[in-house]
């Protein structure tokens, strides 16, 4: 049950100015998480190892990593799914800008998320000002609304990883935040325009990578991204299907 | 003197989760503010809440109404609770709640269309609007959402060191950015403080790192009054294996929907002790029990969702006594239900999906399978800074305190659910009031001395060659784990004090490896001031309260006192720079509440 071993982690040090792997033993028990690890060595080895962290139970999305090369959040991987046999290696998320260690500036994401129009709902349905929704509505929209905003899916996405151009493509996270206010019952403001002209929804070739590293499993592309295109090309290329939706949401408002 | 980098806001608020945001949002409404947190925006612990928000909306029973929130309130707090905030959080909770609503946030529903509630412990009928067992996430996300288009100036990965006063009123914070280590002084008409709570004390807590008393101990030693510190909350149900996520928060919302206790016999033990005082409001037997958290409006409450002070005493129990699980927990149980529900496997994972999530992946344990092995956990602390009920503000003039930072709603225990309220209504009301006094007020000087003063001493552990941040704080966590936890007595807490004192000189030396810049060494340094200050005030206020009540259990002396009832317990720092403690009398209800809660029963 409490059998101890040695693991080697190959931890990334450094800062805007360069820096280097370096290795750190620690002891490691059964059930212990990769940020276990990191905090061991923060306190036995390195007390200025930089790492952000928050809930430890995969709900906050502050401890985003690169661990063995893939995207993961440091509290959810355990070092059981590891091989401990050679050394574990944990680097900053590569997309964003090093601050220092394993903390990057992602302060774009949160620039970018303004610049998507905010939730508009329709008018109230009950003169006491309140709405009626059916569950089947909110449960349509839920997996959106699960993200707990980590950003791995920004960090995967070679269209971020390549070209690092904020003002052109809002990346995988924003899609998601978009599309759970596009599907949201109560919402009533277009964003389909923007999502073309401004937010690069066109960039994305559908490779499916932030899907694939979604801690919460939300079906990225499928779900939001491909949806959304959908209506791009309904209210772009379909001038027929455009006016009967204009119409439509005239009606509703 | 060294020229530090001013920003100026008419309102300051420090933190950034349920009770910080809503303040900030209340606030923008009419002057300009700012927002400083420790961590990045939508990070703060607000996200962790999972069972709901309680609000007395009435749309599954139509029975229920804000004076039965307020007397349940009041009970759960065993009546030394600050009336007024209790009267008030009961009366404004649905507002806030359906305002939610119109920011976005997506509530589950009630077949009828309407925002659905749930039973919680403590709550007489079912109240608590919810997402799943996500509700914190929904929250703090639609408030960050609504927020960021406010005008409000986010300040992220920003810590206070220390709060500026002209000598009467709160003039400004000195603050430090984390990834830089750059100081800034933030000068303000008003400041907001909803700092959160103190779990970092303890050894196994719930809380994240960020939980080191900020709020209590800034307002502390700006000249403030703190209020019933000794009534922490253990929440009886954290998760205790494996070791690396002892204390993480199992919710009470797995109760609500059926979720039994048993012992390593298989007893439903919680039948075993039952409090005069809900012994007509809980179940007979476990038939009963059951038809209560499927909707029966005639069955009563099983005897787990009895308050979360008694459930976690009795886990303590079991597990003394030698009838605990095999890691020093007891079992809770939700994979019972397949023997009454068809399809209870989905049915769990749709109402506990984070649950579900959570012990899959970090315990390999399938929970609509086998039961969980849960144990209590340093969760809450009621007490906090003092606060005036209507508006918020402390002792201190301009510096107001919401949400779990201030004292006063929850009296000596909190009720599941209350919390999310709590930082709706009062962070509402702090921020709309602090915007008030911001402009009924012009700035006030702070002394330069002060800042310069705080700026040099936290730099001061670079120089020094001594202790590690890391063992002061792991010992001070040991102390207050062994000494001042869930079950207290007197020479033990004495103990306690002289090892805080000893922890305090250890920390006075306290020296830090590397730079400045993004370094948790440094910062968790800068953290054990704060930490060693709430420490002491919660040690000090038990020892002073000689009965148990709600939170707060003395082996020493185990029955409820009614003179303690009277007065609140208070902790303000002494012009010799010492604890001073008083018992301030607690004001007599009104007839119209009193009568209330004789009508509540």
């Amino acid at each position: 049950m409490t059998e101890t071993r040695v693991a080697t982690f190959r931890v990334w040090r450094g800062d805007a100015q360069g820096g280097a792997l370096r290795d750190y033993q620690t002891d490691t028990t059964p059930g212990m998480v990769v940020l276990d690890a990191i905090h061991q060595i923060q306190a036995d080895h390195a007390n200025d190892l930089a790492v952000r962290w928050n809930c430890k139970a995969g709900k906050c999305g502050s401890c985003s990593a690169e661990i063995n090369g893939k995207p993961r959040l440091l509290c959810m991987t355990r070092l059981s799914d590891l091989a401990l046999d050679r050394p574990v290696t944990v680097e900053p998320m590569r997309a964003f800008p090093l601050v220092k260690d394993l903390v990057t500036d992602v302060s774009w994401n949160y620039r970018v998320k303004k610049r998507i129009t905010k939730f508009t709902p329709r008018a109230p349905d009950a003169p006491d000002g309140t709405w009626r929704i059916q569950q089947a509505d909110v449960d349509r929209v839920q997996e959106f609304r699960k993200c707990i905003e980590c950003f791995l899916c920004q960090d995967v996405c070679h269209v971020i990883r390549e070209h690092h151009d904020e003002a052109a493509f809002i990346g995988p996270r924003h899609f998601v935040y978009a599309a759970a206010l596009e599907m949201h019952p109560l919402d009533v403001a277009d964003r389909i325009p923007a999502l073309k002209l401004d937010q690069g929804i066109g960039f994305c070739n559908i490779t499916k990578c932030c899907t694939s590293v979604c801690p919460e499993q939300i079906t990225i592309t499928n779900n939001a991204i491909i949806p959304l295109k959908e209506r791009v090309v309904d209210e772009f290329y379909d001038p027929l299907g455009r006016l009967v939706k204009l119409f439509s949401r005239a009606h509703r408002a | 003197m060294a020229e530090f980098d001013t920003v100026h806001h008419d309102v300051l608020v420090v933190g950034a989760g349920g009770a910080g945001l809503r303040a900030a949002i209340a606030a923008a409404a009419g002057v300009s503010v700012g927002l400083v947190c420790k961590s990045l925006l939508g990070k703060a612990h607000t996200v962790m809440a999972e069972g709901g928000v309680a609000a007395a909306l009435g749309n599954v029973d139509d029975r229920d109404d804000w004076k039965v929130h307020f007397a349940d309130t009041m009970r759960g707090g065993q009546y030394v609770n600050n009336w007024r905030m209790a009267e008030l959080h009961a009366k404004e909770a649905p507002a806030r709640v359906r305002e939610l609503e119109a920011w976005g946030a997506l509530f589950d529903r009630t077949p009828d269309g309407r925002i659905l509630q749930r039973n919680f412990g403590g709550h007489r009928y079912p109240r608590l609007a919810h997402v799943g067992d996500r509700t914190g996430l929904e929250m703090i996300r639609t408030l960050q959402d609504h927020g960021i288009h406010q005008g409000i100036d986010v300040h992220m990965e920003w810590t206070v060191l220390t709060l500026l006063t002209d000598g009467s009123r709160v003039a400004g914070a000195l603050a430090y950015d984390r990834e830089r280590g750059r100081f800034r002084l933030f000068a303000a008409r008003a400041i907001v403080l909803a700092t959160g709570g103190v779990g970092r004390a303890y050894r196994i807590t719930s809380n994240s790192w960020e939980y080191t008393g900020d709020g209590q101990s800034l307002a502390y030693h700006a000249g403030a009054a703190l209020q019933d510190m000794e009534f922490v909350q253990f929440h009886p149900t954290g998760m205790v294996w494996p070791p690396s996520v002892r204390g993480i928060l199992v919710t009470e919302g797995v109760r609500g929907e059926g979720g039994v206790l048993t012992n390593r016999e298989g007893r439903r033990f919680m039948f075993d002790d039952i409090p005069e005082n809900y012994r007509a409001q809980t179940a007979a037997d476990a038939d009963e029990g059951w038809r209560y958290t499927q909707g029966d409006r005639n069955a009563r409450r099983p005897p787990e969702l009895l308050t979360r002070d008694h459930v976690a005493r009795c886990i303590t129990r079991e597990v003394r006594e030698g009838r605990g699980s095999p890691h020093g927990g007891v079992y809770l149980d939700i994979s019972w239900i397949a023997q009454r529900l068809p399809h209870a496997a989905e049915h769990i994972k749709k109402k506990l999906p984070s649950m579900y999530h959570q012990f899959k992946q970090l315990a390999d344990i399938d929970i609509t399978r086998e039961p969980m092995e849960v144990g209590p956990t340093t969760h809450y602390i009621m007490g906090g800074v003092r606060v005036d009920g209507d508006t918020q503000m402390t002792t201190v003039p301009g510096l107001f305190a919401a949400g779990e930072c201030a004292a006063g709603l929850h009296g000596a225990n909190r009720l599941g659910g209350n919390s999310l309220s709590d930082l709706l209504v009062f962070g509402q009301r702090a921020g709309a009031h602090a915007a008030q006094f911001a402009r009924d007020h012009d700035e006030a000087a702070a002394d330069p001395g002060e800042a310069d003063a705080a700026a040099q001493a936290a730099l001061e552990p670079f120089a020094r060659h001594g202790d590690g941040p890391y063992q002061i704080q792991q010992a001070l966590q040991g102390t207050m784990q062994e000494l001042v936890g869930i079950v207290r007595r007197e020479d033990e807490m004495v103990r306690a004090l002289r090892e805080i004192a000893a922890l305090s000189d250890r920390a006075a030396r306290v020296a830090v490896e590397g730079n400045r810049e993004y370094n948790p060494g440094w910062h968790t340094a800068l953290d054990l001031r704060n930490l060693l200050t709430v420490a002491e005030a919660i040690t000090r206020s038990a020892i002073e309260r000689r009965e148990s009540r709600g939170g707060h259990f003395r082996d020493d002396y185990p029955e409820k006192e009614k003179g303690f009832g009277q007065f609140n317990i208070i902790v303000r720092k002494g012009a010799d720079g010492r604890m001073e403690l008083s018992r301030e009398p607690i004001r007599p209800m009104p007839d119209a509440l009193a009568q209330v809660i004789a009508e509540a029963g």
